[in-house]
């Protein structure tokens, strides 16, 4: 079973307790842009088999919303940081490249 | 290669010879320079398209190229359900094509793939269920595909065993496919991979395709793998959960994310459920094996993972919904679990489509109801990459998301698929 550890509540909370929210980082395309751009904001979707960055829910916890960086291949977790952020913080990627390395997600390295 | 066929008198021939003459299913070739078609992913899809390729458009010059072993993935881990029932008319069009060949495939293999057409249940356990289905029932009425909805009486004339006056999940009725059933999802496999191979269609295991090559014009060129480098005029990405890898080595992506789906199946007991059941709300469906095991299967993860192996916890919430309504398996101890990647789909409907790179295909986007459409899923991304398009699949693009063009199967079907 997944754990991540919430970091607004400090809980290691199960993956039972929480609901898993897709890709993180998403920029959001509104009516003024581009058809692919707004078709790759709705649909199109990271689905690597390694490094991911996705949002999570404490649903069943504090409620909040947060960051989480896994393997999608081991199930390892690399991370959990704040939802107030648009990209992965560098201290999080350098640990991932210390055990991933050469690591690639979206333009993100 | 004139292949002994298989048949009454081979098993009694071989019963007397101990079995000293039967010959391997398929060949194992060494892979050649170049193919017409190369086909990635010796999964039922894949070898399914190789298949129609040789025998509706004569096209033999083809590899199916294998990371594994044949029919290893998503093939050899399903719950084996074979239906039709289905809300859309694109969607019924290839499931009922699928179903219908399956009616005949031991046959035309010469492969017993023990096509068991038992009659599919989908129990209705909310009143909102219960609309979805008489709706459901009535499309099927105008795709011609023959369902009913039932009342519970006749659910429990069907299925002795099922509790309907469950307190928390009472059985309002159910969609009865009458022609729906199961099959043996390895013989599947096995029949396509040993017609390919008497047609002289290469099935290569063990090999990876580890890059995909482009020429200067920017089609496709041919595919770097683990036993080097081989060429093609026309590329077809079979794989299922491993789309989204695949896609990002031709350079594209897709509206696909991959989850591990789970089943499990219970010791064996004496015959006490002669259809297939499927309980949507309450994300289970349970069918009995030939051997008697209850064949279970369950919900999907909702993350993204590569793990093929699935969580307790969606064992447990599978169980304890099916206990209420079978309680003759509370006292089962389960034997084994698995779990499978699949390739969910925003509107649950596959892609079968062409790709922005020229001259390569890609069917993927099965999700988790991949097995029941093998041959009609074969059938017609073979006609597409043979002709460009086919009927079948023409409603199955990748432009369809950009478009707007949905084939929304995520509420007729939930999750069990």
């Amino acid at each position: 079973m997944l754990i991540l550890e919430c970091p607004n509540c400090g809980v290691m909370a199960e993956e039972a307790e929480l609901v898993p929210g897709g890709e993180a980082h998403l920029k959001r395309f509104g009516p003024e842009s581009s058809d692919a751009d707004f078709e790759g904001y709705l649909f199109q979707r990271e689905n690597p088999r390694g490094v991911h960055f996705e949002r999570w829910r404490h649903a069943h916890g504090c409620g909040k919303w947060f960051h989480a960086a896994r393997c999608t291949q081991t199930l390892e977790v690399f991370a959990t940081y704040p939802a107030q952020t648009t990209a992965p913080p560098q201290d999080i990627r350098d640990a991932i490249s210390a055990k991933r390395p050469g690591w690639t997600w979206r333009e993100i390295r | 290669m004139g292949k002994k066929r298989y048949s009454v008198f081979a098993v009694a021939r071989e019963a007397v010879r101990h079995h000293t003459g039967w010959d391997r299913a398929w060949a194992s070739p060494e892979p050649r320079k170049k193919y017409d078609v190369i086909i990635i992913g010796a999964g039922g899809h894949g070898l399914a398209t190789a298949y129609y390729l040789g025998r509706n458009f004569g096209i033999t010059n083809v590899a199916v190229l294998e990371k594994g072993w044949l029919g290893g993935g998503n093939t050899g881990r399903n719950t084996t359900i074979i239906r039709s029932n289905y809300l859309q008319d694109p969607s019924a069009a290839i499931y009922e094509k699928s179903r219908s060949l399956y009616e005949t495939l031991s046959q035309e293999l010469n492969m017993n793939i023990m096509f068991s057409p038992r009659g599919v249940i989908m129990l209705a356990q909310t009143e909102h269920e219960r609309r979805g289905y008489q709706r459901t029932a009535h499309a099927n009425a105008l795709q011609g595909i023959t369902t009913e909805f039932i009342g519970p009486a006749r659910v429990k004339e069907l299925v002795p065993i099922i509790n309907i006056d469950g307190p928390r999940y009472p059985v309002l009725g159910g969609l009865w496919q009458a022609r729906g059933g199961t099959a043996r999802h390895d013989a599947v496999a096995w029949g396509y991979a040993r017609a390919c191979s008497e047609m002289g269609i290469h099935v290569i295991q063990k090999c990876e395709v580890t890059g995909i090559r482009r020429d200067d014009g920017g089609k496709v060129a041919g595919v770097d793998t683990s036993r080097g480098s081989i060429d093609c005029d026309k590329l077809g990405i079979v794989v299922a959960g491993h789309s989204g890898v695949l896609a990002q080595m031709a350079g594209f992506r897709l509206p696909i994310e991959s989850v591990a789906l789970q089943a499990l199946v219970s010791e064996p007991i004496k015959p006490c459920m002669d259809v297939v059941v499927m309980a949507n709300t309450v994300h289970g469906y349970m069918s009995q094996s030939d051997k008697g095991e209850m064949v279970i299967g369950g919900g999907a993860d909702g993350y993204n993972n590569y793990t093929q192996r699935g969580s307790f916890h969606h064992v447990e919430e599978t169980v304890r919904a099916l206990v209420e309504t079978f309680p003759i398996v509370s006292r089962l101890k389960m034997l084994r679990q698995w779990g499978g990647i699949v390739d969910m789909t925003g509107d649950r409907s596959p892609i079968i489509s062409k790709t922005p790179l020229a001259g390569c295909f890609i069917n993927c986007g099965w999700g988790t109801g991949g097995f029941k459409a093998i041959p009609g899923s074969g059938w017609g991304f073979a006609e597409m990459i043979a002709k460009g398009h086919s009927p079948l699949t023409d409603a199955f693009g990748l432009e369809r998301f950009r478009e707007g063009r949905f084939i929304d199967e995520s509420v007729a079907a939930g999750v069990a698929h």
